[in-house]
Order: C-alpha cells, then sequence, then structure tokens
C-alpha cells in the first residue's frame, strides 16, 4: 500500500507541475512522467494490460505528438493573466468535486453482488467487441483529419488572362 | 486488494480531476488547454480501473478503461493539429486574442 500512494502521489506531482510549468516542452515532460505513473499504479492495481497500453500510446505516442506539434507550433511563453478569475476558477471546481462526490462516490462503494471471473481478453473481443470496432475507426479518423489539417495552406492559383496580361504590359 | 488502496486511489482520481479542471477554467494557451484535457482523462481512465475492481467486474472496468484511451489519444491527436492550424492562421495560441466574439 506504500508504493501505491507513493506512485500515486509522484502521478499528482507530475500533473500539477504539467499544469504550472511556464514552458510548453517542459510541460509535456512532466505530463509524460504523470503517464508513465499512472502505468505504474494501474498495474499495481491489478490492470497489467491497461498499464501497458497506457504507458505505450499515453506516455510514449502522445508525448511525441506533443513535442511534434510544440516544434510546429512554437514555444509561447507568458501569457499573462487567467481565462476565468482565479477565485472564480477554486469556486467552480469545488462545485464540480462536490457533484462528483454526491453523485459517483456512493455507487462506487456498493458491496458488489455477483463477481465475474471474466477474463480481460474475451471482456475486450467479444463482450465489448463494438467498442473495439469503434476504437479503430476513431484511430483510423483521428489520423485522416489530423492529416488533412496538417496540410499546408493552398494558395490559388493565378489563372493568366488575356486581359490581366494585357493590363500588366500598359 | 483492501479497501484502503481503493480508497486512496479515489483520492488520487478526485485530485486529478481536480487539477485537470482548474487548468481548463485558467488557462490561455491552446496547448497547455489540451495538457489539462489530457491530466482530466488521465482521471477518468484510473477511475474505470478502480470502478471495476470494486465493483468486482474488473475486466469490464479495464476494457472501458482502454476506450477511454484511445477515444483521448484521438482527442489529443485531432486538438494539436488545430492549434497548430490556429498558430498559423493567427499568428498565437491566446484564446483571449484569437476569440471573435469580444470586437
Amino acid at each position: 500500500m506504500v508504493i501505491q500512494t507513493l506512485v500515486l502521489s509522484g502521478m499528482l506531482i507530475c500533473a500539477l507541475q504539467a499544469i504550472r510549468a511556464p514552458r510548453l516542452l517542459v510541460s509535456a515532460l512532466w505530463l509524460a512522467g504523470c503517464s508513465a505513473l499512472l502505468a505504474l499504479a494501474i498495474a499495481l492495481l491489478g490492470a497489467p494490460e491497461v498499464g501497458v497500453v497506457e504507458l505505450s500510446v499515453g506516455a510514449g505516442l502522445v508525448t511525441i505528438i506533443f513535442v511534434f506539434a510544440i516544434n510546429i507550433a512554437g514555444e509561447e511563453t507568458a501569457v499573462a493573466g487567467a481565462l476565468v478569475p482565479r477565485p472564480l476558477a477554486w469556486v467552480l471546481m469545488g462545485l464540480f468535486l462536490f457533484l462528483l462526490l454526491w453523485l459517483t462516490v456512493p455507487r462506487l462503494l456498493i458491496p458488489a453482488l455477483n463477481r465475474d471471473a471474466l477474463p480481460f481478453l474475451r471482456a475486450v473481443w467479444e463482450e465489448r467487441s463494438l467498442d473495439t470496432i469503434l476504437q479503430v475507426a476513431l484511430i483510423f479518423s483521428a489520423v485522416l483529419g489530423s492529416i488533412g489539417l496538417l496540410a499546408d495552406r493552398r494558395e490559388p492559383a493565378r489563372a493568366e488572362t488575356p486581359a490581366r496580361r494585357a493590363g500588366g504590359a500598359q | 486488494m483492501t479497501g484502503s488502496v481503493w480508497t486512496i486511489a479515489i483520492a488520487a482520481v478526485l485530485c486529478l480531476v481536480a487539477i485537470g479542471i482548474y487548468g481548463l477554467l485558467i488557462l490561455r494557451n491552446l496547448i497547455k488547454i489540451v495538457v489539462a484535457l489530457q491530466v482530466f482523462a488521465k482521471g477518468t481512465i484510473l477511475i474505470m480501473v478502480v470502478a471495476g475492481g470494486m465493483a468486482g467486474k474488473p475486466a469490464i472496468g479495464q476494457s472501458l478503461a482502454i476506450t477511454v484511451l484511445v477515444a483521448d489519444t484521438a482527442i489529443t491527436i485531432v486538438a494539436l493539429a488545430l492549434a497548430i492550424q490556429v498558430r498559423r492562421w493567427c499568428g498565437t495560441l491566446d484564446t483571449r486574442v484569437i476569440s471573435t466574439l469580444r470586437r
């Protein structure tokens, strides 16, 4: 239990630093650390398959994409001021947490009645097969969408009309 | 798995979600907003695993956690591509500067 507490505390520190870091690249690296520690925490909680996917996708792929995006967009630090006034942000965050605790946690604390011994792979490929197919479609649409968005601006082709040519000659 | 471990994990989820929400509310840089969204989604992934384990159905919780992870990755990729396009067209990533509703 001590190990789980340490890993989860480290994950929270990384998440906080990812929000607080002024440089974008440093923020992305803190986020990668948060993902890696989350993967470790999930593996310690008894779900090593999800931990491996989180480590490879969350800490690996997403970090590479962040670094790529920051490299293209460029560092833009020192944006002064907050979007929402900070006291209002604290109030809204407290309200959100209160609603979350009120609506979800009592349901989590209901003791489990019928425990199933469904293996993970059977759950993914048989019970939730529609989810798996939708995930594949989602990844393909994301890749196609990002290729379309990352494409360079296309300059409109200038038609060299005879009238313009005559205007240029005068 | 003892109950206290689940309690610590739920507390960590609440902290992660709180950090994500706070970041979404105060940050103005588009890429940092995506970072805050990622932190929020990590809380969601963790609560899926915890809820599955607590309800005695870990396989369903884990498969839903992977679904959330994939959807979150797709959202991140498209959001970062949009941020790059905003930077190209507007020259900034600041959401206040690119907003046209105030003008």
